[in-house]
């Protein structure tokens, strides 16, 4: 039975580089799929785009490609990317000039639009489901609108002889799901393996998660050589069906537990994992090891696609202004709560204008608020303070509060930071696909 | 005795809302998550740090639970003004919460 070998390259925008280069040498692969695009990043992208038409793709994609593209044309393997951000096309353009100066003369690199929706979505029909108003009636700068695109426009590119597919935003199981479409001839209505194969893109996209990363617990969950943690293979068959596996001598470890991590990884009902082509059912998946490093997944399902496509909208949300300080010692918690207090009634009283104000101890209840709080006294602690306010100049004054209880603050504070940052961040709606339309452009070296 | 001590777990965000996984080291273990790490007992245990319900589906086969937990990421993580905005520590707080294994 024919099987085909697809790799993770990179789980997230700012994943390693080295073990996608282990992989493209030693994976006898026959795809390499590096997925890049966080739910903000093509809004940011877009920003970039505005200022240079050139720009608005992933800042390491040039690593990326210089790192793997040679190796990848020796070996035939064709490699799947989301690095195109808000500008496939100049990431196209880019990967050619990268090639050509590799001296890979021929490499056929496609570039698939359709995502950006931002000149299509009706301001009195598209409702934000997070505001419940139609996006005529928000109020907020809006900067990007993208749609989670299928597999559709991956696979036509790869039938038309692509060796590099990039894509904007693409569902991210998508671009996995996309070669055992093409690979195994399934159609489009073929529920079962389409769900099948979004299972393996699933359990795929975060690369090194379902290898034994974010998954150590030192004496209790012990994972073997993370510094040399490999990324994921999957050997998938023309069913769907799948082994999970890593390269040998790779740190890490491919176990029945770490793969059952991973299924449930961002999934809600895992009946309905619900995607561009459609909805995959998670509830019946089987998991079972086979051998070292070696687990087979089957029994995944799926239910026809509902039509309509999740779109992200990018706005510019808020500015946000931040500081922070440490105290240790005896008393170092009565010390840092006096600074929390200190601090509130300053911007009280020089009347910053505040929207949502965060005060906390780093070491005490940052993460749990005061739900998980003991009696113990830490030996150190660190002052945490968070304003969300309108501008910029507001949100830098926070800092600069902190930075004043130096000298008129509690005793012994040191190691202040301070930021300001504008916010920009996504609310989400759902599209009718046939709204859009997916296409690409092939370029050659 | 903590969950912590039969089960392992991983949370993962969508806006403001959280996935948490509970998976039973050994499957002789699975009856005893599906009884008492019910959505009502994860819903107290996270206390103030989340807004709104909390919903249980049941994985048998691999011996897992999945809460979905809303209204429990400050506003949506990309926006959110805390420390961890993908409420990645969470599941670090479930595991400790208290099992019977007399019970």
């Amino acid at each position: 039975m024919k099987t085909i070998r697809i790799g993770t390259g990179a789980g997230f925008s700012g994943d390693r580089i080295e073990p996608a280069v282990d992989l493209a040498e030693k994976g006898d692969l026959d795809y390499l799929v590096f997925e890049c695009l966080a739910e903000r990043t093509i809004a940011l992208a877009q920003q970039a785009k505005m200022h240079d038409p050139n720009a608005g793709f992933d800042p390491l994609l040039e690593r990326r490609m210089r790192a793997v593209l040679k190796i990848c044309r020796e070996k035939g393997v064709r490699v799947i990317s989301n690095m195109g951000a808000a500008n496939p096309v100049a990431a196209a353009k880019h990967t050619i000039k990268i090639a050509r100066e590799l001296g890979l003369s021929g490499l056929r690199v496609a570039a698939v639009q359709g995502d950006n929706v931002l000149d299509v979505l009706s301001p009195d029909e598209f409702v934000i489901e997070d505001t419940n108003c139609t996006l005529g009636a928000f109020d907020k700068d809006v900067i990007s609108a993208n749609a989670y695109l299928g597999a559709a426009g991956i696979v036509d590119a790869l039938h038309a002889g692509a060796d590099v597919v990039l894509t904007g935003r693409a569902a991210d199981p998508a671009m996995f799901l996309a070669p055992q479409i093409f690979e195994f001839g399934w159609r489009m209505d073929d529920w079962t393996r389409l769900g099948r194969g979004t299972l393996v893109g699933h359990l795929l996209e975060c690369g090194g998660q379902v290898t034994g990363g974010y998954f150590a617990d030192p004496g209790l969950k012990d994972v073997p050589d993370l510094a040399n943690l490999g990324f994921p293979i999957a050997e998938v068959d023309e069913y769907g069906n799948a082994i999970i596996t890593k390269l040998p001598g790779t740190g890490g470890f491919v176990n029945a537990a770490t793969c059952k991590e991973q299924l449930l990884y961002e999934v809600h009902d895992p009946k309905r994992y619900i995607q561009p082509d459609v909805i995959a059912d998670f509830s019946a998946v089987e998991i079972t090891e086979v051998g070292p490093d070696r687990v087979a997944v089957s029994n995944g399902n799926g239910l026809p696609k509902t039509g309509s496509l999740k779109v992200s909208i990018g706005y510019i949300d808020s500015c946000v202004g931040e500081g922070q300080i440490s105290y240790a010692g005896p008393g170092a918690s009565q010390r840092g709560q006096l600074a929390l207090d200190i601090l509130r009634q300053r911007i009280d009283q020089i009347g910053i204008d505040c929207d949502e104000v965060r005060g906390e101890l780093i070491g005490v209840n940052s993460i749990f608020k005061d739900v998980a709080a003991t009696d113990c006294a830490p030996s150190e602690v660190r002052v945490r303070f968070v304003v969300r306010t309108g501008d910029m100049q507001t949100a830098a004054r926070i800092g600069e509060e902190v930075e004043s209880l130096y000298l008129n603050g509690p005793a012994g504070g040191g190691g202040v930071t301070k930021s300001s940052r504008e916010i920009v961040a996504i609310v989400s709606g759902l599209l009718p696909e046939d709204r859009l339309t997916t296409r690409f452009e092939m370029m050659e070296a | 005795m903590q969950l912590r001590d039969i089960a392992h777990s991983r949370t993962g965000d969508k806006g403001n809302i959280s996935n948490i996984s509970v998976i039973a080291y050994r499957p002789e273990d699975w009856p005893v998550l599906l009884e008492q790490v019910t959505a009502k007992r994860v819903r107290d245990h996270f206390g103030a740090l989340i807004a709104g319900e909390v919903v249980r589906y049941e994985l048998p086969q691999i011996g897992a639970l999945n809460f979905v937990m809303y209204e429990a990421l400050g506003g949506g993580v990309t926006r959110s003004l805390a420390l961890d905005p993908h409420g990645k520590c969470l599941s670090s707080r479930l595991l400790t919460l208290p099992i019977d294994m007399q019970g």
